[in-house]
């Protein structure tokens, strides 16, 4: 892979949103980075490891968000510029201490990234994070394109230097999740001289909330002057537009394409933001005055619109009537994320043109053809996952217990348990270590009529993200449950990163690893260590675990992540179907293997009847052959 | 050949079978060779068996959004038959240039039995029938025979420099590996590049 230091600045390299974020921090002089991995911000921190050495910065995945902001604050107010990045769902970890580093202020430039996920691609909510800036009364920045991430990220730390305070930088999958050229400027080298010395008494503290709070608006109200001369703002289109769209961030492109294609260039202007809060007022109520129809396009919450709203409130009698088109109105959709043909048919709509998008002979040609052939494609676990058969044997162990037994789920990969490959085993799935927290619950209701087991799952890495206060709390609580830590060595999800139990730094260095089975003992609990992929003692242990109620137990599931051991280590068996032993749908097993077990390197033969392995998806883990009741599965030593 | 301004390249294809690396190679190349390149990815849960894709959009005079509006893909790409058929149905139009592998990657529903995969010739009328031109490439089998299935993107890109729809020479993809693959890499990469080459070339 070429690294984001690899070309002279100077040069146009192609750089994905989140990477372009990086290297504008470096060009900055940056000291610090850090983060827990979440997309779509991962390799942000991601990219920076792999310069760290060369660069001479230091870079960390921090055990979670409200930590890494803390780390990165701490460079902050020692003189070193820091950024910090995370997804949505880490910003609410990081926003107890952010909704007080806001009042105490800050010293060296600190960016904040959120990254956020419209349509939850690889997210369990979506979350517009862009209220929380405003809540916290900071500058926040949306960049529309790859450049605009990369020097954005850079002048954020100018900003932020400027009024002592952090700054956020909300970007969006498609624009972390992109590529772009990029043309490069230089990089800096960081500050050397970090030291805590505050000039002021309480400097870093709430000391004075009100006084505190004061100046936070003082700080608000610079940034809004300084964004009235933001080159990241512009205007494009004729003097006196029929149609003003505002937009920001990812919006821009499709608002572009848009008027393009429907050949309004010369009726309809694009007021691009790039500073969307606070609004450089002046600016807009410029552009606003010059029209009586807007349109708002924005990702994902009427956020803009709102904040627009507020502004021709406030501003009512000098601007006479005003219509605003957007999520509210109808005119785009109010969920998910956009495109560029919904763009093009909110502003059809708007206007009352219509645009075919594809010829309606291709269209029902295409659609004869192909409609019965495209089948959903959902997603799952991979072959030789160490989950699905963690959760094979959780299934077995809740139908041999037969009380009525439920898992509550967590996030990580093994969410998607929750769907047929994980035999829709996890009931519940919300927040990083909620699986174990609602175990804490549903564990202390016996006095309240409750008799089912509860089995509650975790990965190695959320386990240490947020669910060690869940387990302590069960624990003094004497809460009645079992947590199974999927322990697959690796926060999978994101793209394998390191966690405190991999005995790796970020930069791949050898870093001490925190015991698991050590850290459960030393709270007095009672713990197992299974291999998935022997599914009868994983069973029975959990069975017996099952039996052991009025506390909490821990069975760790240890087996390395499919594609991890893929890329370490050769295949242990080979694995085929012995086609006389297989009898297909005569054997009384109603296609146990494949209709149940659902792995993507076994499948059902429509012309043979029987089952049959998929040499290149199969991992050779080896599982299946103990499903098969007729022992047709064969597993030999590869 | 005039080339058309954007240029508009889908690569499509299942999780895990290298899309994302396939369409960053295509656009360091046209980068180095001076044009506006975007990619955008829709890779939610990429290793994990969904359908993925990557729009490639190619400018001499701008940068393009991310996303290539329904009906105007210039060219597909796919490294599995049926999320080519899924790409086509959504951004295809008569004029669209159709390169995929023919091996299928079967969806859970068809592995577990509950569904039918589409027979080779099923695959072949369609795609003859919504595009100009349509190439089915044995990309996976020319990978195997090198010995590793997951070259089989190489195998492609090697067939879609050697369609002539991209405006780039095999010269400049081959350059692209050299300054990014360890040595011992390079060899059978460049291998399976110009096996996907010689391919389209002898039809």
């Amino acid at each position: 892979m070429t690294s984001i230091i690899a070309y002279e600045p100077g040069a146009s390299q192609l750089l994905m949103g989140n990477e372009a974020i990086a290297r504008g921090a470096l060009e900055a002089g940056l000291g610090l980075a850090s983060a827990y991995p979440g997309n779509p911000s991962s390799e942000i921190i991601g990219s920076l490891a792999e310069v760290a050495r060369e660069m001479g910065i230091y870079v960390e995945w921090s055990v979670n968000e409200k930590v890494a902001l803390e780390v990165a604050a701490a460079a902050s107010f020692a003189g070193v510029r820091a950024i910090v990045a995370m997804k949505q769902n880490g910003l609410n970890v990081a926003s107890d201490f952010l909704m007080n580093l806001n009042l105490t202020g800050t010293n060296a430039g600190l960016v904040l990234v959120v990254c956020d996920d419209p349509s939850g691609q690889s997210s369990t909510n979506e979350q517009d994070s862009r209220p929380i800036a405003k809540w916290a009364e900071l500058p926040l920045l949306e960049p529309a394109t790859f450049q605009e991430a990369k020097d954005m990220a850079k002048w954020a730390f100018e900003l932020s230097e400027e009024i002592k305070n952090v700054c956020v930088l909300r970007s969006v999958t498609r624009v972390s999740h992109a590529r772009g050229d990029v043309r490069l400027g230089e990089t800096k080298p960081p500050s050397r001289d970090a030291r805590f010395a505050p000039t002021m008494l309480g400097q870093f503290t709430p000391l004075l909330v009100t006084l505190k709070h004061n100046m936070l608006h003082q700080k608000l109200k610079r940034v809004r002057e300084i964004f009235e001369s933001s080159p990241f703002n512009w205007y494009t289109g004729p003097e006196k537009p029929e149609l003003l769209i505002v937009t920001c961030g990812s919006g821009w492109y499709y608002c572009l394409e848009a008027v393009k294609v429907l050949g309004l260039e010369s009726s309809v202007g694009i007021l691009k933001l790039g500073t969307t809060w606070p609004l450089p007022e002046k600016l807009v109520l410029e552009h606003l005055a010059r029209t009586d129809k807007v349109l708002v396009v924005e990702e994902v919450d009427p956020f803009l619109e709102g904040n627009l709203k507020e502004l021709v409130g406030d501003n009512f009698s000098a601007l006479g009537p005003l219509t605003f088109y957007g999520k509210r109105s109808g005119h785009l959709p109010s969920v998910g994320e956009l495109d560029p043909d919904q763009v093009m048919g909110g502003i059809g709509s708007v206007l009352g043109r219509e645009r075919v998008a594809v010829e309606p002979e291709y269209s029902k040609k295409a659609q004869d053809l192909t409609g019965g052939m495209v089948q959903s494609r959902m997603i799952g676990f991979c072959a030789g996952c160490p989950h699905r058969a963690t959760l094979w044997s959780v299934k077995n162990a809740l139908k041999l217990d037969g009380r009525g037994g439920f898992v509550t789920g967590d996030i990580g990969c093994y969410t998607m348990g929750l769907g047929p490959t994980g035999f829709f085993q996890l009931k519940t799935a919300q927040a990083m270590g909620s699986g174990a927290g609602l175990a804490c619950g549903f564990g202390n209701l016996d006095k309240l009529g409750f008799a089912q087991p509860v089995l509650a799952v975790c990965g190695d890495s959320t386990f240490f993200h947020a669910a060690i206060p869940a387990l302590i709390n069960g624990v003094y609580n004497q809460a009645n449950f079992t947590l199974i830590i999927l322990d697959n060595s690796a926060t999978a999800m994101t793209g394998f990163q390191p966690h405190p139990g991999t005995g790796a730094s970020a930069l791949g260095e050898p870093a001490p690893s925190v015991d698991l089975e050590g850290l459960c003992r030393s709270l007095g609990i009672q713990v197992e260590v299974t291999d998935p992929f022997d599914i009868q003692d994983t069973t029975q242990k959990l069975l017996d675990l099952m039996q052991h109620d009025g506390r909490v137990r821990v069975l760790i599931s240890r087996r390395k992540c499919a594609i991890v051991r893929a890329k370490e280590e050769k295949a242990a068996y080979k694995v085929r179907v012995d086609s006389v032993r297989c009898r297909g749908e005569s054997c009384g097993c109603a296609r146990l293997c494949t209709r149940v077990f659902q792995c993507p390197g076994l499948i059902w033969d429509g012309e043979s009847q029987t089952a049959k392995i998929d040499e290149v998806i199969c991992s050779g883990c080896g599982v299946c052959a103990d499903i098969c009741p007729a022992s047709a599965i064969i597993r030999e030593a590869a | 050949m005039k080339e058309k301004d954007p240029l508009n390249v889908i690569v499509t294809g299942v999780g895990g079978q290298g899309n994302v690396l396939l369409s960053q190679l295509i656009g360091r190349a046209l980068v180095r060779a001076g044009y506006c390149v975007t990619i955008g990815e829709t890779y939610g849960a990429s290793q994990r068996g969904g359908a993925v894709m990557s729009h490639v959009r190619i400018s001499r005079q701008a940068q393009y959004g991310p996303l290539i509006p329904h009906g105007q893909a210039d060219v597909i790409l796919g490294l599995e038959p049926v999320e080519t058929l899924r790409v086509l149905g959504q951004y295809g139009n008569p004029g669209v240039t159709v390169i995929t592998n023919s091996r299928p990657v079967y969806p859970l529903a068809v592995a577990v039995g509950a569904a039918r995969y589409p027979s080779v010739e099923e695959i072949a009328r369609a795609l003859e029938e919504l595009s100009s031109r349509a190439w089915l490439i044995n990309a996976t089998e020319i990978a195997l025979d090198l010995g590793a299935s997951i070259l089989a993107n190489i195998v492609m890109v090697g067939a879609l420099v050697g369609a002539g729809v991209l405006p780039l020479a095999p010269e400049e993809i081959e350059l692209e590996f050299q300054e990014s693959l360890p040595g011992d890499k390079l060899d059978l990469n460049l291998k399976a590049f110009r096996r996907g080459l010689a391919e389209i070339k002898a039809r």
